[in-house]
């Protein structure tokens, strides 16, 4: 299957020059709480993409007849359905991964991702691109959260999806774990510093003012 | 006197922003300048208290398994907790839209002010996080809902006004290139993240 080099830009701008993340700052909330260890954050970014890409399918596919005014709250029902789904499915499956998750697998209903999507892409193409759309949104977002999460259990607590990695005798020569790594403020201090570099690197990204 | 140990645990020690991250995304972007920021917070708060209640009424009385029960014998082993996702988030969303009518019928001023911010209300995390919260903690009763609710606005509130109140002094300052606008109210939130946690050692 040849993809078009409009499709290409649908699927991989969003990796790079369009990161709903660190450019657009969308989904911030559940980028930041779910990435002390590095499973919940792969599972979580797996969902996002997921619930991205068939919403966005649905209201694409509905988009001639939603009346303007209440669309709101078609997306919302729409996306709340599929969340609901998958948080079932994780209930089901990964139930370890879902306790550690609580309340953000809920609160993918109001990832601002999916909700911007939706207004700035679903409502105004068709059903193939938006699914396209989605999933290179989901994977945008997917890939901060698997740095900051790869970040964070390293340094935090010396594993990598729960295996050591950190040799036993490194830390007979004194290292130890940084706890504050495994905090919440840290999250965003590295978001913050995948900020800096890609901006260090995309130069027209950089803003004039604070 | 829980109520209000309540408010100030969920203002200082489980503030939505520093401590849950909820909410950031328009913390973020309507930080700017203090006067916006405020009228957010407001807004916020004032929603955060009228949904909490309802939704914990809908959820003691009608979603959780057994809440049936005022109906007659054979609902008594109804489930509907699948639900509550959509009824929470349905809720909200004609909440958001009742308030805005509201307020654009009786003060047209206020509206104005606050118009943009209305609609953005309704996929605040911070929002339907309370209600999840809610969901999780088993109040005793609509109460201490209602002034979880309250605690949780006026703490996302204090938030997003001390960040815009830096974020105004900031003009004044030297900041690296890559790091100016966003990446620098990252490290700020950081830093003010940081200086929240001081307060979870305290047992109130």
């Amino acid at each position: 299957m040849a993809l078009s080099s409009k499709t290409k830009a649908v699927l991989w701008g969003p990796l790079n020059k369009n990161n709903p993340v660190i450019v657009q700052v969308l989904g911030i909330c559940s980028a930041l709480a779910v990435t002390s260890k590095l499973e919940p954050a792969i599972v979580m970014a797996i969902a996002v993409a997921l619930v991205t890409a068939f919403a966005n399918v649905i209201i694409s596919l509905l988009r001639k007849s939603i009346p303007n005014r209440i669309r709101i709250i078609v997306q919302l029902v729409v996306v709340a359905a599929l969340v609901t789904i998958v948080s079932e499915v994780l209930k089901a499956f990964a139930y370890d991964v879902n306790k550690q998750l609580s309340v953000f697998v809920g609160l993918i209903v109001t990832n601002c991702i999916l909700m911007g999507r939706l207004e700035a892409f679903a409502l105004g193409n068709g059903p193939w691109p938006s699914f396209l759309d989605g999933i290179g949104n989901g994977l945008g977002y997917g890939w901060v959260l698997v740095v900051v999460g790869f970040f964070r259990e390293l340094l935090g607590s010396g594993t990598l999806l729960g295996y050591k990695v950190v040799p036993q005798a490194l830390y007979d020569a004194g290292y130890e774990n940084n706890g504050l790594m495994m905090l919440a403020p840290m999250a965003i201090l590295l978001v913050a510093c995948i900020i800096w570099v890609h901006r260090a690197n995309n130069k027209e990204l950089q803003e004039e003012t604070n | 006197m829980d109520a209000i140990s309540l408010i100030v645990r969920s203002i200082f020690v489980d503030n939505m922003i520093f401590a849950y991250f909820l909410g950031m995304c328009s913390f973020l972007a309507v930080s700017k300048n203090v006067k916006t920021a405020l009228g957010l917070g407001v807004a916020v708060t004032f929603v955060l208290v009228l949904t909490l209640p309802i939704n914990y009424m809908l959820e003691n009385y009608v979603l959780k398994a057994g809440a049936l029960q005022w109906l007659g014998k054979e609902y008594a082993e109804v489930d509907l907790s699948v639900f509550s996702l959509l009824i929470f988030i349905a809720v909200i969303a004609s909440f958001v839209q009742l308030v805005e009518m509201v307020i654009e019928r009786f003060s047209p001023s206020l509206y104005s002010s606050l118009g943009i911010f209305l609609p953005l209300i309704a996929v605040n995390c911070a929002i339907l996080g309370g209600s999840l919260f809610m969901q999780q903690r088993e109040f005793a009763n609509v109460g201490m809902a209602a002034a979880y609710g309250f605690g949780s606005g006026i703490g996302w509130l204090l938030a997003i006004v001390g960040m815009a109140a830096i974020r105004e002094k900031l003009e004044y300052s030297h900041v690296p290139k890559p790091l100016k606008g966003l990446g620098i109210t990252f490290i700020i939130t950081a830093l003010m993240a940081i200086g929240f946690m001081s307060f979870s050692g305290i047992n109130i």
